[in-house]
Order: C-alpha cells, then sequence, then structure tokens
C-alpha cells in the first residue's frame, strides 16, 4: 500500500503540509538568545516611579515655599534636560531624554536646593549635575556620583552664602523676597557652637517637622511626605529596603547613644531623623541604583556607612547637615563594598570561596 | 528547603488540561544522527535503503554516543547534512514513509526489568537510544552508569516542569502515571538505589497524587510538592530543594550522591526493557498565542516542523517567534524547515508583540539580576566584562557556573542580552583553558625531550 497525499496509512485523512495560506518565511521570524520573554520593566519605568514617589514631597514643599520654589524646580527640569540633549549631540550619540533619568536628577537637585537661590545658580547646578556628574562618566550607569548630589555640594562649597540662605516657609504666598531663618539643624549646631543647649535653640517641634513647616532645601522639609513616597517606592519593588532602614537606623542610634551620654548639647534622634535631608537622602539619594552596590549585603553596608558618616559629621563636623558628603563618599566606597560582599556561588563552601578570593 | 534567586514567569499553562493526541503518521520524517550530547553515531543505512520501524539509522561510536532509530518504515531518501534545530545543518537520514508502518524484526523480546541484571538493563537502555527528555538530552545510560567511587544513594525524578507554557511532563504524569513509576523503579534498579524522591512544582498537585497513586509496592519513592519558581527543575536547584545537597560549582548530582531523571525518561527506559522498544517518539506541548489549536502532542521523533504546526490549524499572521522548547531556555529558530527531534519537549510559538527584545541599554546597576540568579552570580558585572571581551576576567566570576536559565536578562529594565553574553563568555573561556592546558602539555613535553638529550 502506498501513502496518498492527504490519506493517512489507515485511510484517515491527513493535512496538507503547509500550516498557513501565506507561508511564514524565515525573514518572518525574530531569532534570538533565550530568554524569550521579560517580566515588564524596564528604565523609563522606574525613573517615573521614582517621580511619583517624589511627588508628595515635591507638592509639600512647592505649598510651604510658592514661587520661589516651583522657580527653582522649572529651571532644574529644563536645565538638566537641555544639558543632557547637548551632552549627547556632543559625542554624537542619540539623545536619552526618553529615559526619564534627566528629569529625576533635575527633579532632585531642586529639592536640594533652597527656595531662594538665584536662576542662574539652579542652571550652574544642573550643568554640573548632568555634565560633571554623569556625561563625562559615559552617561547613565557610569557615574561612580550621584550626579545631583555632585551639584549640590558643587555650589554649596562655590556659593555657601546663597545656598545657606533659608526662605522661612509661609504657604503658598511665600514671596520671592521673603524673609530669611535657619534650618532646624542649623539652628542647634550655632546654639550649641555659643555655649547654649539645644532647648536654647529654639527649634521647631516634632510636628513641624513632620509636616515640613521648616526651614531648609525646599524639598526636604516633610519627613511625613518623603517617607510615604519611599515606602511606595519599596512596596513598588523599586528601591530595597537595606539602605534607608540601615541608613535611618544608624543615624538614630549614633545621634541616640550622644544625646543620651549629653542631652544639652544633642539634639534628641528624632530631630536627627525627621530634620534636614536625611528623610531625602536617605530615601531618594542614597538609593540611586547607579552608585550604591547591587549585593543586598552591599547595601546594608552602604546604608550603614551613610547613617554614620551623616551622624558624624552632624555632631561633630563643621556643616550642620552631613547627608550630601556621606552619601557621596560612600558612592566612592561602592565598588569596594561590590568586591567585598559578592555572593558564594551555589553549592560553593566557604573556605573555598575565600581561598578563591585571595587568589 | 528553598533555594536562593529565581523568578516567577507568568506560567501560561493552559494546555494542562489538554490529553496527549498522537500525531498522525507522516510522508517524511527527518532524522538527525545527533539529538544527544556526546558524540553522534556512525550512520548505518544508505540512500535509497528500506528501512523498518524502529530500526537502527545509526550505531554508538563510544560510551557517550548513542543510536537513532526509523520513527517509520519507509524509504532513505538521502543522508546529508540538513537543518537542525540547534541552528546548523547537521547529518540527517531523511526517511519516506511507504505508510505501512511495518516494525523491524531486529526488536529485542520484552523482558521483565524486576528480574534483569543492572548491566542487561544499562545496555538496552542504551540501545534503545534513550536520552534525557528534560531537554539536556544527555544519554541515559551513561548517567545511570555512576563512576564505582561515587555512591549514589539517591533517585531525583524531575517533575517539576518549571519551564512556563509546557506542560508535557504533566500530561505524562497524568496519563502514565503507572509507567513513570514502574520507569522509577527500574532506574533504581540499575542504579542499585533503595531511595528516590519525586519533585513536582505547586502548581501541579494532581500530577503528584497521580504519581502516588499508580506507585508500586515495591517501588520507594518520596513525594514532595516544591514551590513554584523557575528554575525549580534545574537539576541543582532541584537536590537543593528535595534534600539540601549542594552540588559543588562544576560538579554534577552524583558528587553529592544523586541522580536525577525526567519522568518521560522514566517512561522510554521502561518502554526499552518491557516492550524492546527503542526510543522514537516523545510529547512536546504545542502552544503560544500564535498557534490556533495548542496540542500536546506524541510526535515522532524526525517529524517536519511544518507538519507538527499544520496539525495544529498552523500559525496565526502575527506570529513572531518559533521556539524549540520554552521561553526561557529555549532555542529560537530561524529555519522552520526543521524536524523535532529527542530533545524537543515543546514548540512555543510566540506572538510578535510577546516576543522580549534585548535590545541592551546601559547596566544601571539595579541588581535586580543578582537577585534574581539562582547560582549567586553577580550577571551584572560579568556582562560588563563579557560586552568588553575580557573573557579571562570572566573566568574569575565563575562564569561556567552559570546555566544559563535567563533568570537574570528575564528581570533587567535595561533588557541587557546577558544570556547571549554568558553563552559566549563561557565558550571562550572554556577555549582559553583549553589553550593553557595545551601550552602547559607542550612546555612539559619540551621539558622533558630537553631533559632527555
Amino acid at each position: 500500500m502506498t501513502l496518498e497525499p492527504g490519506t493517512g496509512p489507515d485511510g484517515a485523512p491527513t493535512e496538507p503540509a503547509t500550516p498557513v495560506a501565506d507561508p511564514i518565511t524565515p525573514q518572518d521570524l525574530i531569532v534570538s538568545a533565550s530568554p524569550h520573554v521579560h517580566a515588564g520593566q524596564d528604565v523609563p519605568w522606574i525613573m517615573r516611579q521614582v517621580l511619583l514617589a517624589l511627588l508628595p514631597g515635591l507638592l509639600v514643599g512647592l505649598w510651604f515655599f510658592g514661587l520661589g520654589a516651583l522657580r527653582v524646580l522649572v529651571v532644574a527640569i529644563a536645565g538638566c534636560l537641555a544639558c543632557e540633549w547637548a551632552c549627547a549631540r556632543l559625542v554624537k550619540r542619540p539623545a536619552t531624554l526618553r529615559d526619564y533619568s534627566a528629569v529625576v536628577t533635575g527633579v532632585l537637585l531642586a529639592m536640594n536646593l533652597p527656595s531662594g537661590c538665584p536662576w542662574w545658580l539652579v542652571l550652574i547646578g544642573s550643568a554640573v549635575a548632568i555634565g560633571l556628574g554623569k556625561a563625562v562618566y559615559g552617561g547613565l550607569g557610569y557615574n561612580p556620583f550621584n550626579p545631583a548630589l555632585v551639584a549640590r555640594v558643587f555650589l554649596l562649597i562655590s556659593f555657601p552664602v546663597q545656598m545657606t540662605t533659608w526662605v522661612v516657609p509661609q504657604g503658598p504666598g511665600t514671596a520671592l523676597d521673603a524673609a530669611t531663618g535657619a534650618t532646624p539643624l542649623g539652628a542647634i549646631k550655632e546654639a550649641v557652637g555659643l555655649g547654649r543647649t539645644v532647648a536654647e535653640a529654639g527649634a521647631p517641634g516634632l510636628r513641624d517637622l513632620l509636616l515640613g513647616n521648616v526651614g531648609g532645601s525646599f524639598g526636604e522639609v516633610s519627613a511625613l511626605a518623603l517617607l510615604l513616597g519611599g515606602l511606595w517606592l519599596l512596596w513598588r519593588g523599586v528601591i530595597r529596603w537595606q539602605v534607608p532602614v540601615a541608613f535611618m537606623a544608624v543615624t538614630a542610634l549614633v545621634t541616640g547613644v550622644a544625646h543620651l551620654a549629653d542631652p544639652a548639647h544633642h539634639a534628641s534622634p528624632l530631630v536627627h531623623l525627621l530634620g534636614g535631608g536625611l528623610m531625602l537622602g536617605a530615601w531618594f539619594m542614597a538609593t540611586d541604583m547607579v552608585t550604591s552596590p547591587v549585593t543586598r549585603r552591599g547595601l546594608l553596608i552602604f546604608g550603614a556607612g551613610c547613617g554614620l558618616l551623616t551622624a558624624v559629621i552632624r555632631l561633630w563636623g563643621g556643616y550642620p547637615e552631613g547627608v550630601s558628603f556621606a552619601i557621596l563618599l560612600m558612592n566612592a566606597a561602592t565598588p569596594l563594598i561590590d568586591r567585598w560582599t559578592r555572593p558564594r556561588v551555589f553549592g560553593e563552601a566557604r573556605q573555598l570561596y575565600r581561598e578563591a578570593d585571595a587568589a | 528547603m528553598k533555594f536562593r534567586g529565581g523568578v516567577h514567569p507568568s506560567y501560561h499553562k493552559d494546555t494542562a488540561g489538554l490529553q496527549i493526541e498522537t500525531l498522525p503518521l507522516l510522508h517524511r520524517y527527518v532524522v538527525p544522527i545527533a539529538q544527544h550530547l556526546g558524540a553522534p553515531g556512525k550512520v548505518l543505512v544508505a540512500k535509497g535503503d528500506r528501512v523498518a520501524r524502529w530500526q537502527p539509522l545509526s550505531e554508538p561510536v563510544g560510551f557517550v554516543s548513542v543510536s537513532v532509530h526509523a520513527p517509520t518504515s519507509g524509504t532513505v531518501k538521502q543522508v546529508a547534512a540538513l537543518p537542525h534545530p540547534l541552528g546548523r545543518p547537521m547529518l540527517a537520514v531523511e526517511i519516506e514513509s511507504d505508510g505501512e508502518d511495518r516494525p523491524w524484526d531486529g526488536l529485542a523480546p520484552p523482558a521483565d526489568w524486576r528480574t534483569l541484571d543492572p548491566a542487561v538493563l544499562r545496555r538496552a537502555i542504551q540501545a534503545a537510544g534513550v536520552v534525557g527528555l528534560g531537554g539536556a538530552t544527555f544519554p541515559t545510560h551513561v548517567k545511570l552508569s555512576p563512576p564505582a567511587e561515587k555512591k549514589i544513594d539517591l533517585l531525583v525524578l524531575n517533575g517539576a516542569e518549571c519551564e512556563p507554557y509546557l506542560t508535557a511532563d504533566h500530561r505524562v504524569m497524568l496519563e502514565q502515571a503507572a509507567e513513570v513509576m514502574e520507569g522509577l523503579g527500574l532506574m533504581m534498579r540499575v542504579l542499585g538505589v533503595t531511595r528516590a524522591c519525586v519533585g513536582i512544582e505547586s502548581n501541579k498537585p494532581d500530577a503528584l497524587e497521580a504519581l502516588r497513586r499508580a506507585c508500586p509496592a515495591d517501588v520507594a519513592a518520596e513525594f514532595m510538592l516544591l514551590e513554584t519558581k523557575y528554575p525549580q527543575g534545574s537539576e541543582k536547584h532541584l537536590i537543593y530543594a528535595l534534600c539540601g545537597r549542594r552540588v559543588p560549582p562544576g560538579g554534577l548530582p552524583m558528587d553529592v550522591g544523586c541522580v536525577v531523571q525526567n519522568v518521560g525518561t522514566a517512561v522510554a527506559c521502561l518502554e526499552a526493557v518491557r516492550d524492546g522498544l527503542p526510543m522514537t517518539e516523545r510529547v512536546a506541548t504545542v502552544t503560544g498565542a500564535a498557534i490556533n489549536v495548542p496540542h500536546n502532542l506524541r510526535v515522532r521523533v524526525g517529524a517536519p516542523l511544518l507538519d507538527v504546526l499544520a496539525h495544529c490549524g498552523g500559525v496565526t499572521p502575527d506570529v513572531g517567534k518559533v521556539i524549540f522548547g520554552g521561553p526561557m531556555m529555549g532555542i529560537g529558530q530561524f529555519d522552520l524547515d526543521v524536524p523535532l527531534i529527542k530533545g524537543t519537549s515543546g514548540v512555543l510559538c510566540l506572538r510578535d508583540d510577546e516576543a522580549a527584545r534585548f535590545e541592551g541599554g546601559p547596566c544601571i546597576r539595579c541588581g535586580a539580576c543578582v537577585d534574581a540568579c539562582p547560582m549567586g552570580l553577580v550577571p551584572s558585572a560579568m556582562g560588563l566584562i563579557a560586552e568588553r571581551f575580557r573573557f579571562e576576567e570572566l573566568g574569575d566570576w565563575h562564569v561556567l557556573d552559570c546555566i544559563e536559565c535567563g533568570s537574570c536578562a528575564y528581570v533587567c529594565p535595561s533588557r541587557r542580552p546577558l544570556v547571549q553574553h554568558f553563552k559566549r563568555g563561557k565558550a571562550e573561556w572554556r577555549g582559553i583553558l583549553e589553550e593553557r592546558r595545551a601550552k602547559s602539555e607542550r612546555d612539559a613535553k619540551r621539558a622533558e625531550t630537553a631533559a632527555t638529550a
């Protein structure tokens, strides 16, 4: 018996050997190495989550500092985007505006500036953040330091007067030439420096620190709003808990011990946690993926280091605030931490790992 | 025990309820000689020869080698390099079916495995061309012949089927439960072990129940429902999940006293001995959004892909990718004129918009890949190193321990082609090691001749 086309061996019909009327040709098929599916997240998604998480803190800042804050914000975002575009053009690479990373840098830089600082200062900051902080290293992913913090510290050192002139928050109507005052941590540091006690410094209460009704960089004032945003990032799986938790815990621990030892000259750990740039730093700046370690153990060390340095600078350093310096210093330590906390390969004995590492 | 890392892709096990259907006899089969890891066999037939079903088309050359057999009776049209699912043309025997499906008269007589000597069973398994059906296609008799110094005390039966979309193993466990357990008993006898563990992901409790009920009284098996997490079916992770033993880097399961076998392989071993039948068919899941009628199909090895797709109603016009295997580790096909082979656990047809594009933006060091890697590697750093062709450095990062499971690339927000980097990196690093070995050998020889001169 022979096999007729369209007939099986037992006489049953079989299908013709063409799968579709319009046969697919190899050119129609995508061919690439495995895997063939993806979880779905991408870089713009991550950056958008960060922007969303920053929104509560941003809105509180805009509420308390009014037009001045809005001006800083707009100039910073525009400046960062323009600089990103210009840098890409300069090195003849495709513009990377769509990954939102320049927007995030712009927003973070703005939130780290006093609302009353002049527009040209913000522009210089944007150029430093994108140009010196990121582009010179090869763009997103290659910068060792947090770009916004590079700019903030650059400005703090170059323009100390403008960078430490703090507008007193007066609500949305706050005038552009509003009265200026001190930050809570600044007031305490000054009082203690003059031989007075913390209680005599007249620092704002915890309620004002939580809500943000205090002097400071316009985006750092409300601990509560920033904490909300940070928790949301954690819930969305964008950041990992190790950095903010270790950061806040170690800061609280060190300042707490100092406070217990000498309550007259050292503020309570709550003031240190809620005041200054700690919330913004711990949840949004130290968690910058590019400039922090990749392993969870590394992140724990990184966060603890940030906390320790922040506390040391605040307690015994010349500046009332130490978050920016602490994070930048730990950024520098990141490659070392990564090397040190390389995970153990599955099945590798502890001993073996040490030997391999020593070799 | 739960292993560290891994990912939770969408499982798409929509075909789990589809009974295994047998693909009707086809007009033409293309049987590649190389369908297993190891040395391809020596071809026994030539153009024009008439062959019978189950007749060997090749014979093993050496120990790590098995035969392939004719899927049906017919005429050999050609013996030539033909398109192969692994990507490049390889030697294959094309058979035109005569429709008679006449069995070979040289088949081994049916036998009872309970009375046979392990050495006899091993020979029968090799003669039947049985390879691991989980996808790696390592010859089964080799895995069942551990060196004397490796004491094996546990046989692990892999029913995890952690690859999304695939349900072939699931169906085999449900529909051929008794044969799976008999096959397990047979393999335990070959290895001389008294303990066996069956590991199944928690999304298939019915499979576990079926196997437990079908387990013969003389087969001592423990059953365990494992966390549904990719890559639960990876040998090393399965062993760890079942008994807490960790296979050392560069090691094999036998280094911790284990042998791992797939459920389909158990059935094939049983058929080889009980019925004397060589492995000429397997169950494969044909599925995906771009196939019209998904199926679980019993396919004869060598069946052309186009005929299989046709049987499943053809592909939709928006098909973007045709994959042999699952979406995490399967192989994307560029030529549809390939046959299904022993290692083809499934044919996955993805729509164009479903197929991931790994264009490879900059690494933003988010650490998602480090969290996901079940082997404890640092894919982020290794990807950057591979990108710069620093393959020697890649060796220090344990690239050879990469199991290419794809978890890192699956979660990478920058869509970096990490697995591609590591596949190349492994090959390059192996080359460097080989070169070094050859050089040190040459040096030793030179020193020897200098000493004698």
